[in-house]
C-alpha cells in the first residue's frame, strides 16, 4: 500500500478530484495549506510599503492506493493540476506499512 | 439682535450634529482595520475614549473656552462665559443669524471637537498605554483644540480681525487648520515622542482587515456631509456648494491616488482608494463653500495624489506615524488650506460660493496674492501652535505617568494585555476554565 500526497494550486483541485474519480480513486483527503518552492511567495503593497509574503496558500490531497495503481494515481494528480507556471506544486509516495477500516476493524489492502 | 427661530435650519442643524458624531465610530474602523489583529480593540476604543472624554469637556467649559469673548489676547474664548452653558441663551448663539438655538450649536462644536482628538490616535497606533491616551485626550483638547477653535471660529487671533488683517481675512470653513492641520501636527510630534512600534520597517504591518477600512471610509464620507454641509449653520444653497464639492473633489482625490498607486506599484489597491477618499475629504474641507467646481476638481486632485505620495515620508524620516496620519491630514489639511489661495472664489457669478468680509478671490480668480499669502499665514501658525503645545502636553505626561505600554503589551498584543480582550477567537485561544460568578 502507498500514500500519494499532493501540494497543488487551489484552482486546481476541481480537475484533479474529477482526474482521480475517473481514474477509480473512491476516497480522498484535501486539506488547505500554506508554503512555498521556487516560486517564492509573492509581494504585497500597502500605502506603497512592499511586504514579501512567503507562505502562499495551497491544497494538500491524500489519497492511500494499492502499490499497483500508486504510479497512475500519481499520473493523475499531475496531468490535472499541471498548468505550466512555477508554483504548481509537487506529488510524492510514501510506503504505508497497515491500513485499519475503522467501521470493520478489517486491517491491509481490503481495508483500502 | 432679537432671536427668530428657524426650524428648518435647526433641523438641518440637528442632523447634522448626528453626522458628524457618527464619524468618529467611522474613523474607528477606519483605523481599526489598519492595525493588525492583535490591536484592532485598542485602536478603536482610542476613537470612542476620545468621545467619552472630549464630549464632557464641551459642555462644561469647552464650547466656552472656543465661543466666549475672548481672553489672553484673542488665544482663547472666557471658559467660564458659559460655563455649564445652562445659563447660554438663544440670541447669543453661534448660530443666532440662521435662527439656530444655541444648544444646537453647542453639540455641532461638539462633534468637531471629538473627532479631531480621535485623529490623532492614528500615529500612535499598537503602543500607547491607555491611561495616557486618555489624559492626552482631555489635556489636548483643553489647550489645543479649544484655542485653535477660538483663533480661527470664535473670533480670536486668526479671524476677520486677527494677526492677518491688514492683509485679508482667513478661510477655514470647517476645519483645515482646527481639525486637520492640527491632529495632524499633533500625530507627528506624539508619534516621535513616543517612538517607533517594534519592529517597525523590519516586520511586515499589514492591514488586517481591509473591508473595515473601505467601511470607515464610506462612514467618514457620509458623516462629512454633515461636517462640511453643516458648517454653513443653514439649509441653504451655500450648504448646497459645501455638499457638491464634498462629493466632487473626493471623487478626483480617490482617481488621484489610484492613478499615483497604478504608476508606482503597479496596481491599484483598495486602501488606496480608502485613503484617497479621506485625503480628498480632507483638503475640501477649509475650502469647501469657497471654490467653484473647477477649483473643487483642482483641489482633489492634486490631494489625492500629493497624499499619497506623503504617506512614504515616515519611511523616509523614520518616525512611526503609523496610520499615516501626517501624510492624509497634515498633508491633505496644509494642501486645501493653502490652494484656497489660488482657487478661492468669493466673489458673485457663482452659485452658492460664501465668504467672510474682508476674504479675496484666489490668485487664479483675479483676486492677487493676499488671500494667497493670508491662508499660508494661517497654516503655518497652526502648525507652529499645535506642533508646540503638543510637544509640551506629550513630555508632561511622559515624565509623569509614562506614554509607553509595556514590551509585552505591544507585542502580544495590546487588546489583551490591556483591556483583556481579543477581537478574534484565534488570537486568544482562550477556554472558559471558571464559570462566571454569579
Amino acid at each position: 500500500m502507498k500514500l500519494v500526497t499532493g501540494i497543488i494550486q487551489p484552482h486546481r483541485l476541481d480537475e484533479v478530484k474529477a482526474a482521480l474519480e475517473a481514474a477509480g480513486v473512491r476516497g480522498m483527503t484535501v486539506s488547505e495549506a500554506s508554503g512555498y518552492g521556487r516560486q517564492r511567495g509573492h509581494t504585497e503593497v500597502y500605502r506603497g510599503a512592499e511586504y514579501q509574503v512567503d507562505l502562499i496558500p495551497k491544497v494538500r490531497i491524500e489519497v492511500l492506493v494499492a502499490d499497483e495503481d500508486a504510479v497512475a494515481i500519481t499520473d493523475a494528480i499531475v496531468g490535472a493540476a499541471h498548468s505550466g507556471k512555477i508554483g504548481d506544486g509537487k506529488v510524492w509516495t510514501v510506503p504505508v506499512e497497515d491500513v485499519a477500516r475503522v467501521r470493520t476493524g478489517e486491517h491491509g489492502p481490503s481495508a483500502l | 439682535m432679537p432671536f427668530a427661530l428657524d426650524s428648518g435650519n435647526t433641523a438641518w442643524m440637528l442632523t447634522a450634529s448626528a453626522l458628524v458624531l457618527l464619524m468618529t465610530p467611522g474613523l474607528a474602523f477606519f483605523y481599526g482595520g489598519m492595525v493588525r489583529g492583535k490591536s484592532v480593540l485598542n485602536m478603536m476604543m482610542m476613537s470612542f475614549a476620545a468621545m467619552g472624554v472630549v464630549g464632557v469637556i464641551w459642555m462644561l467649559y469647552g464650547y466656552s473656552g472656543a465661543f466666549g469673548s475672548n481672553v489672553l489676547g484673542g488665544l482663547v474664548g472666557n471658559p467660564l462665559e458659559f460655563f455649564g452653558v445652562n445659563t447660554i441663551t438663544d440670541e447669543q448663539s453661534l448660530m443666532a443669524a440662521a435662527g439656530v438655538p444655541a444648544l444646537v450649536a453647542v453639540v455641532f462644536q461638539a462633534t468637531f471637537a471629538i473627532i479631531t482628538v480621535a485623529l490623532i490616535s492614528g500615529a500612535v497606533a499598537d503602543r500607547m498605554k491607555f491611561s495616557a491616551w486618555m489624559v492626552f485626550a482631555g489635556i489636548w483638547a483643553t489647550l489645543v483644540y479649544i484655542p485653535m477653535a477660538h483663533m480661527v471660529w470664535g473670533g480670536g487671533l486668526l479671524g476677520p480681525d486677527g494677526i492677518t488683517s491688514g492683509i485679508s481675512t482667513p478661510i477655514d470653513f470647517a476645519g483645515g487648520t482646527v481639525v486637520h492641520i492640527n491632529a495632524g501636527m499633533a500625530g507627528l510630534v506624539l508619534a516621535i515622542i513616543l517612538g517607533k512600534r517594534k519592529g517597525f520597517n523590519k516586520e511586515p504591518m499589514r492591514p488586517h482587515n481591509l473591508p473595515f477600512v473601505m467601511l470607515g471610509a464610506a462612514l467618514l464620507w457620509f458623516g462629512w456631509f454633515g461636517f462640511n454641509a453643516g458648517s454653513e449653520f443653514a439649509a441653504d444653497g451655500t450648504a448646497g456648494r459645501a455638499w457638491l464639492n464634498t462629493v466632487l473633489a473626493t471623487c478626483v482625490a480617490m482617481l488621484g491616488w489610484l492613478a499615483t498607486e497604478k504608476v508606482r506599484d503597479g496596481r491599484p489597491t483598495s486602501l488606496g482608494a480608502a485613503s484617497g477618499v479621506v485625503a480628498g475629504l480632507v483638503a475640501i474641507t477649509p475650502a469647501a463653500a469657497s471654490v467653484d467646481t473647477f477649483g473643487a476638481i483642482a483641489i482633489g486632485g492634486i490631494a489625492g495624489v500629493l497624499c499619497a505620495l506623503a504617506v512614504g515620508l515616515k519611511y523616509k524620516f523614520g518616525y512611526d506615524d503609523s496610520l499615516d496620519v501626517v501624510g492624509v491630514h497634515l498633508v491633505g489639511g496644509l494642501t486645501g488650506t493653502v490652494l484656497i489661495g489660488f482657487f478661492a472664489h468669493v466673489g458673485g457669478g457663482v452659485n452658492g460660493t460664501w465668504y467672510l468680509d474682508g476674504s479675496k478671490n484666489g490668485l487664479f480668480y483675479g483676486g492677487g496674492a493676499n488671500q494667497l499669502v493670508t491662508q499660508i499665514i494661517v497654516a503655518l501658525f497652526a502648525v507652529v501652535f499645535s506642533g508646540v503645545m503638543t510637544t509640551i502636553i506629550a513630555l508632561a505626561i511622559k515624565a509623569v505617568m509614562g506614554l509607553r505600554a509595556t514590551e509585552e503589551a505591544e507585542v502580544g498584543g495590546i487588546d489583551l494585555a490591556v483591556h483583556g480582550e481579543t477581537a478574534y477567537e484565534s488570537l486568544g485561544g482562550a477556554r472558559v476554565t471558571q464559570e462566571v460568578k454569579a
